[in-house]
């Protein structure tokens, strides 16, 4: 690892003051980027850890019913913070990495990282969920532009995701043998005026929405809605633990799961 | 009541108190004044020509001491490969020189070019990125048939080609089971990749060399599995060192696996580097570094047919394997697919006809060498498959094809050339049947189905042979070194016992078994003996530890040791009660003479030979230690039976273990408890290999699973509660233990007991899939499923 400056600011105004400096980058949990930065892939000048942030920290409902939840927040904090309001998303943080992944890793960190395997993009998308920095408000849609790929500018940060949430919802995710990270995991949300169902670990774009089962479960919001559909394998990931052939059957299973626990 | 010491107690490991207090002493534990830090600057591609290493830059980064490259060891010696083969034709192997650093060419991704040795490890890192290496990359042979197609890139341009040795076992048999083979009622035939793992011990590997300018004395610190074997090889072959001005020491070493047996270059380097230098150097290796170094292990490709008559006899049995040696040929590399292999082609079964041929290959990846099994895993994995497959083919029930076919009558020599001492393979298959609950399968799969799950159960009974010996034998099987182990037993004046072993802990216990054997043949308390192992310097000549040979040899020479202080102690017992020795009898810790009610206790004895006042000097000498090499007169072999129960997923192709039942013959136990922990590590290690490890190349020779983001290894998760039973003991006949062996067992009968348990899964879903190469991952068996 090479040398760098750790500044530990209390408000979003001094991170984002701190993260204008040159080859800053903020620091969630560490999970992702301080591996990184031991195998000397990535070397920031400066960390700006988020942690100390308490106006990024927790869960809460806004006034349209919406779950808003910290940038900072860790997953095992989303996990026990949302049981009962909104038992798809608690299930999903459940089943990030280990307990220690789980009690320093950050929401916000994930989702800016936007790693094509990552469990939190799946559920952005398909709740239609806005993520907030402290520049403006991305929609979801436009968010998650491919593999690693955000609008996020330098030192813009994630400081809240604001989560529809819907009348039922469910998260099948299948592990990736060694990293345990989703080989493919399926979000299944459905709300008043229809169905989303979003998915990651499958595509070389990224997290994606299935828009052909979402369109046949809203109008029947059962498994059997999509044991008939396909997906194309084209663009699925092949690599040492499963083929583009595997990962698009796996999609398919897995979204009639979610329903089924959904239901 | 369970004994509380002594030979079959389950004695609590006293080295554990330290393990998980975090107060192991590891090689990396150890910080030396003034020491230096290297960090070797690794080939990125699988193969090239070095055409330049320029270190200018380099050399004048911080902290920088010395660049060393492959030209600073011009006229040093190579790493020795420990094992000459013979080939078919009587020809000697194909036996590449092996360089600390990489001269001319680099051979695979992770083949040291240059080690900067700094102030820091950050520093060395830093000043490694400043080297500039002009390599022209050249075609890497990465898969083993197109190493060995005409015009293929050779591995080394000084060789003929990438084939190391062909060699044909036994040679004289080839005509005959070929013949029996085509004239047979039934042949069945399996190709299969038995593939290659990482070892991945806990504790990555660590090198310290000290130089000691006084006395001209080096030293080695190391994660070693055999001290003295480092010694001898740095000593006479690379370095030049006589043995006298050199010590090795391992410490606690974490784990092993085989992979810690072998002489590697960065030993040599730190040893070699420290005199230069005149401070001490030190490498510890990064995980990712020990995906590149460390030798790796199986990796074969066979093909196996097997003969039988009508009524399942088998007739004769023949493999082809492909044996992948990587780029240059490790320790004990050549020995793996040839002597450790072909030697236990025979099994359990008594097939009069076997041949065996092997075909070691270099390619452009890391060397491969002894892990867990050694040979034994892949001979047992490709006889059980296709016995399986047989079974299904004829129609005859797994367990009574085998059963139909055991060895019954022992000593059994068998047609590959080693004789078996003592077995009951039928008790362990009905221990293992037993355990199992295999008669109420069916009420299983009932509940397996109501899940929307194929249950599937798998059989594997394995013979293995551990305590390689005798060294004479090895000697004309090409061995470079003798297998014999040795003990000095120490007695004090007051009684404590200081056992110095040349076998050592990996991990194994010996601290707490070793004991227990002292404390059963004097009749005192554990806790009065005392294990030193892991340095040359306080311990006899030893060969180390790995083939499950440490109770079995080393414990053997711990007890001829322990028999002279013993008979020398009834000497000294028999003058302080003006007896005859040959009436002193030894028990519970006491001397009595026979027939008599004279007692005199062990500490009597102890402090006379060390305080002689009263002592028969005129006949033997002061003191009370005694040393004892012990050189076995054959293998030992531990044998048993596996039963696998899995559940697969036909919609994901996800294998769960839901049961396993092990049931293993390992003849006299020690220590129970660490026994059943030798067991459940292997059995993690075997069911690691059938379902989840993988080293993978792609064609350009880069190692696509080099982290555990893709190499999966395996958790408490996915490993069933084991039922392991190892009531079933015909003791070794030709040792004074009657002791056999347990650390490989695990790994050796496990893999096709769960291959078996899938494939019957799959065909009782309905799907005609008669094999599918290890691991068993989600996608390869859907892949299966869905061709």
């Amino acid at each position: 690892m090479h040398n760098f400056e750790l500044v530990k600011p209390t408000t979003i105004a001094d991170a984002v003051q701190a993260l204008s400096g040159e080859d800053a980058q903020p620091l969630g949990g560490g999970q992702t980027l301080i591996p990184t930065m031991k195998q000397r892939l990535a070397a920031p000048a400066r960390l700006v850890s988020t942690l100390g942030i308490a106006e990024m920290q927790g869960v809460c409902t806004d006034d349209h019913g919406r779950i808003c939840i910290g940038g900072a927040t860790t997953h095992a904090s989303v996990t026990a913070e949302t049981a009962s309001t909104f038992p798809g998303l608690s299930g999903l943080a459940a089943k990030i990495g280990d307990p220690a992944v789980r009690n320093r890793g950050t929401i916000g960190g994930s989702v800016a990282n936007n790693d094509p395997a990552a469990c939190y993009p799946a559920a952005c998308l398909a709740t239609g969920a806005t993520i907030v920095t402290d520049k403006r408000e991305i929609a979801a849609d436009d968010f998650f532009q491919g593999m690693f790929a955000t609008p996020l500018e330098e030192g813009e940060l994630i400081t809240e995701i604001k989560f529809p949430v819907p009348q039922a919802s469910n998260y099948q995710k299948f592990e990736q043998p060694a990293s345990r990270f989703a080989l493919v995991g399926v979000f299944v949300a459905r709300f008043g005026d229809g169905v989303r169902v979003g998915v990651t670990g499958a595509s070389e774009d990224g997290v994606f929405r299935w828009s052909a089962a979402e369109e046949a479960l809203s109008g029947n919001f059962s498994a059997e809605a999509v044991s008939g559909l396909s997906l194309p394998a084209e663009g699925m990931i092949g690599d040492l633990h499963g083929s583009p052939d595997y990962r698009a059957h796996l999609v398919k299973v897995l979204t009639g799961r979610a329903v089924t626990a959904a239901s | 009541m369970p004994k509380d010491s002594g030979i079959g107690a389950s004695t609590k490991r006293r080295e554990d108190v330290r393990f998980l207090t975090g107060r192991g002493r590891y090689t990396d534990d150890i910080n030396l004044r003034g020491q230096a830090y290297v960090h070797f600057l690794r080939s990125d591609v699988a193969h090239g020509t070095l055409k330049g290493v320029d270190t200018s830059a380099a050399e004048a980064m911080p902290g920088v001491i010395r660049i060393f490259t492959g030209a600073d060891f011009e006229g040093v010696g190579g790493l020795p490969c420990g094992w000459q083969i013979t080939d078919r034709q009587g020809n000697p192997m194909q036996e590449p020189p092996h360089p600390v650093l990489a001269q001319g060419k680099v051979r695979h991704v992770g083949d040291p070019i240059a080690a900067v040795v700094a102030d820091s490890f950050e520093e060395a890192r830093d000043a490694a990125e400043a080297i500039e290496v002009d390599i022209e990359e050249l075609p890497a042979v990465v898969d083993m048939k197109a190493a060995l197609a005409d015009g293929a890139p050779k591995v080394h341009d000084d060789l003929s080609s990438n084939l190391c040795y062909d060699w044909g076992f036994v040679e004289d048999n080839r005509q005959a089971v070929d013949d029996a083979i085509k004239g047979a009622h039934h042949v069945t035939t399996l190709e299969l990749v038995n593939q290659r793992l990482a070892p991945n011990a806990m504790e990555p590997r660590v090198a310290i060399g000290d130089y000691a300018g006084h006395n001209d004395e080096s030293t080695l610190y190391t994660t070693s599995q055999n001290p003295h074997v480092i010694r001898l090889l740095m000593g006479a072959f690379v370095l030049g060192i006589p043995e006298h001005k050199l010590r090795v020491i391992a410490p606690d070493v974490g784990g092993g696996f085989g992979s810690k047996i072998f002489h590697y270059a960065e030993e040599a380097f730190c040893t070699f580097a420290a005199k230069q230098l005149k401070r001490p150097v030190k490498w510890t290796s990064t995980r990712t570094e020990a995906f590149m170094s460390d030798a790796q292990g199986r990796d074969h490709v066979t093909k196996v047919e097997l003969a039988l008559d009508a009524e399942g006899n088998f007739l004769a049995y023949r493999t082809d394997t492909l044996a992948n040696m990587g780029a240059y040929l490790s320790t004990f590399s050549t020995s793996v697919p040839t002597w450790l292999h072909g030697t236990l082609a025979a099994g359990n079964y008594k097939t009069p006809l076997i041949y065996v041929n092997v075909k070691a290959v270099f390619t452009n990846t890391v060397p491969v060498d002894a892990y867990r099994g050694a040979g034994r895993p892949e001979a047992t994995y490709q006889l059980e498959r296709v016995i399986d497959k047989a079974a299904r083919e004829m129609g005859i029930d797994p367990v009574e094809l085998r059963r139909r076919n055991f060895i019954t009558e022992f000593p059994y020599a068998t047609p590959v050339a080693v004789e078996y001492d003592t077995g009951d393979y039928a008790a362990t298959l009905d221990k293992a049947l037993e355990i199992a609950d295999w008669d109420s399968f069916d009420k299983r799969a009932e509940e397996s189905a109501k899940k929307g799950l194929w249950r599937g159960r798998g059989i594997n009974t394995y013979i293995e042979a551990c305590g390689i010996a005798p060294s004479a034998l090895v000697g004309q099987l090409g061995a470079r070194a003798g297998l014999y182990e040795s003990a000095t037993v120490r007695v004090n004046a007051t009684g404590g016992l200081v056992v110095m072993t040349g076998s050592h802990s990996h991990g194994q216990g010996h601290e707490t078994a070793f004991p227990q054997v002292i404390a059963e043949m004097i009749g005192i308390d554990a806790n009065m003996v005392e294990i030193v192992h892991g340095d040359t310097a306080n311990t006899p000549m030893g060969m180390g530890t790995y083939g499950s040979r440490s109770i079995a040899v080393g414990g053997s020479a711990m007890v001829r040791a322990t028999e002279k202080i013993i008979a020398k102690a009834k000497k000294i017992a028999a003058h302080l009660m003006e007896a005859s020795d040959a009436d002193i009898e030894l028990k519970d810790g006491a001397f009595t003479v026979a027939g008599t009610d004279k007692s005199v206790a062990w500490g009597d004895v102890t402090l006379a030979a060390y305080v002689p006042h009263n002592y028969p000097l005129e006949d033997i000498e002061p003191g009370l230690e005694e040393t004892a090499f012990y050189d076995p007169s054959n293998f030992t072999y531990p044998a048993g039976a596996y039963i696998c129960e899995v559940e697969v997923d036909p919609e994901t192709g996800k294998v769960t273990v839901d049961r396993f039942a092990a049931a293993d013959d390992f003849g006299n136990v020690i220590n129970p408890m660490i026994v059943e922990g030798q067991v459940h590590g292997g059995l993690a290690q075997g069911l690691g290999q059938a379902l989840l490890e993988n080293c993978v190349y792609d064609e350009n020779g880069q190692l696509l699973s080099a982290t555990y983001m893709d190499y999966a290894m395996p958790r408490a998760d996915d490993l069933p509660s084991y039922r392991v039973d190892h009531s079933c003991q015909t003791p070794c006949t030709h040792n004074p233990l009657g002791v056999k062996g347990c650390g490989e067992a695990g790994a050796i009968g496990s893999p096709p007991a769960v291959v078996n348990a899938v494939v019957d899964a799959l065909q009782r879903g309905g799907k005609d899939i008669t094999h599918i190469d290890m691991p068993l991952s989600p996608g390869r068996v859907w892949a299966a499923m869905n061709v």
